[in-house]
């Protein structure tokens, strides 16, 4: 291998004091320190999440709008505070805009089903793109089912990229929405998303944005986007599981009826009728997960505070020194080669099964994804059975990248 | 815990170069496996005289230990009957999941398999093959199977 181009590149970025803030990086798998690159399938937690979870069970537990005594006060300023956090972290115009779900997956099907189901005819059409998460296929499939609409997929290129011309062309009079990944999760793509809505604005389309690649790499501005939906994950921003955010225009949420009935959502209930909260709470039916929301809200201010301009340049630093590194290792090859990805790098290695490369890498200590990705219709474009999947944080080094290289290279040398 | 113990010459060997790989027309029973955490997808085809298994062919994709183990088996149940077969999928069910499991040595290549308890994660991908043959083996009316799933 060429040292030069393996060499560790110098970065301002203080990532080793960045490192001690997430306690899990110091721990050891398999004798070997953690190399953790998989945060594209969940990230890290920091130290701020943790406390503030713990402090929360400790402290400040019960239900959230339901008492008048301390505790629940507390509690439900702990959750409302996380959501004016969230509304401020991606610019949305009020907190009624900010609605919270169990994930993407969650908030995706709550579009579906609130939004679309009651509009969609026959003949209607909703257009995605080809390299979608499956949470990002089969709410609109089931949708179409429901109504008689029609699921229209807009192609990508051999390189994982999607043409903003390609997907345009396919917006129509009968479109009713468009959504579409912000970065894909098997490839990393970044899609073109600012010009694409803006499209389907012109046509009246409504928009749906998949940011659960997204947010934790990125700044995100929902009005400048000017998407009518945004949806993301706690867990992959450095978060809580269990917690996420459906963003949707006011006007738009005001219109949609409830999704789920029962507490929380109602003003009052008779057997004849039942009246509906106000925005957020009519979708929020249910005692929520508060802890992982307020959780949620720790990392916020986590990403607020942290200089994210140079963890971007770290994270772009690291995808194209990982993208150095794989290409000297023979029989390699990267699956998505975009020129606009966040920091993951999806590859194959002929004749190394990805989840044998896996176990091999797992011996080092290392952690990566390997299979389909929940992307199945990507895996198929590339006639691939699968990937694996080195998605890096802003935590990972240039160390950690040569590691999996060496790890790669030792997996190969098993096999040929 | 060595890697070395996974993926051994006989375990490399059946990968590279796997026995008994491809199709079988025709066949008295054909029954696909699918492992959907990870993707691996293979299909037995296996000819039956009297009792008796004659042929028994598969394909597919997978990972090093899905395939070889697929390509053992299909190697070590060639000429057994039914019994004799359902017989072995416990010995090797036995061997792929139970740390005090004994005999390895009657097992005589499928022992190359033992290395994979010492890695939970990839049972499943050893074992696909074998749920998939004793479903073809326990059914009345092979044809009519249903794929067999690891979830």
């Amino acid at each position: 291998m060429n040292n030069t181009a393996l060499a560790a590149r110098p970065s301002s970025f203080d990532v080793n004091a960045l490192r001690r803030q997430f306690p899990v990086l110091a721990r050891l798998v398999r004798g070997k320190p953690l190399v953790y690159l998989d945060n594209g399938a969940s990230a890290q937690r920091p130290i701020a999440v943790i406390d503030a979870v713990d402090d929360y069970e400790r402290h400040h537990h019960a239900n959230i709008h339901r008492g008048v005594h301390t505790l629940s006060q507390e509690a439900t300023a702990l959750y409302e505070s996380a959501r004016d956090k969230v509304m401020d972290f991606i610019h949305a115009r009020s907190r009624n805009e900010i609605i919270f779900v169990r994930g993407t997956t969650e908030a995706i099907n709550l579009v579906a089903q609130s939004y679309a189901r009651p509009l969609l005819q026959p003949g209607d059409e909703i257009l995605i793109t080809h390299l979608e998460h499956h949470a990002n296929i089969v709410p609109w499939q089931m949708v179409c089912e429901q109504t008689g609409a029609t699921l229209i997929v807009a192609p990508i290129d051999a390189h994982g990229e999607v043409h903003f011309d390609a997907v345009a062309a396919l917006m129509s009079d009968r479109t009713r929405l468009f959504a579409c990944a912000h970065v894909s999760n098997a490839l990393g793509t970044v899609l073109p998303v600012r010009r694409l809505i803006a499209a389907a604005k012109a046509r009246g389309i409504i928009t749906l944005i998949d940011g659960a690649q997204a947010v934790s790499h990125m700044e995100v501005d929902v009005q400048e986007l000017g998407c009518d939906f945004y949806a993301f994950s706690s867990h992959k921003m450095y978060g809580p599981t269990g917690a996420g955010v459906l963003y949707g225009r006011e006007q738009l949420l005001e219109r949609m009826p409830p999704w789920q009935g029962g507490g929380e959502m109602i003003l009052a209930v008779t057997f004849a009728k039942t009246t509906y909260n106000g925005l957020p709470n009519k979708f929020e039916a249910g005692t929520p997960n508060i802890s992982g929301v307020i959780g949620l809200g720790a990392a916020v201010d986590f990403l607020q505070a942290l200089d994210r301009g140079a963890a971007h340049a770290h994270e772009t630093a690291l995808l194209a020194h990982a993208t150095a590194a794989l290409r000297q290792i023979p029989q390699l090859r990267i699956v998505g080669t975009a020129p606009d990805k966040a920091s993951l790098v999806s590859f194959v290695v002929a004749g190394v099964h990805p989840h044998d490369l896996g176990t091999i890498l797992d011996e080092d200590g290392i952690a990566v994804r390997t299979g389909h990705h929940c992307a199945m219709p990507v895996m198929e474009f590339f006639a691939l059975p699968a990937t694996a999947r080195a998605s890096f944080a802003f935590y990972n080094t240039f160390e950690e990248i040569d590691k999996l290289a060496a790890g790669v290279e030792r997996a190969r040398r098993i096999f040929v | 815990m060595e890697l070395n113990d996974l993926y051994r010459d006989v375990i490399l060997d059946h990968n590279r170069r796997p026995r008994n790989f491809g199709g079988l027309e025709p066949s008295d029973a054909s029954v696909e496996g699918f492992n959907p955490m990870c993707g691996d997808r293979l299909t037995v085809r296996l000819r039956l005289a009297d009792d008796t298994i004659s042929d028994i062919r598969f394909e597919g994709q997978g990972c090093a230990i899905s395939t070889a183990s697929a390509s053992l088996m299909t190697e070590a149940v060639k000429g057994k009957t039914r019994a004799e077969a359902l017989q072995l999928f416990d010995r090797v069910h036995k061997l792929l999941t139970d740390d005090a499991a004994t005999g390895a040595d009657e097992l005589g290549k499928l022992a190359a398999l033992s290395g994979v308890r010492e890695f939970p994660a990839r049972v499943k991908c050893a074992s696909l093959c074998w749920h998939t043959l004793a479903s073809a083996l326990r059914s009345g009316d092979p044809q009519a199977l249903p794929a067999v799933s690891t979830e």
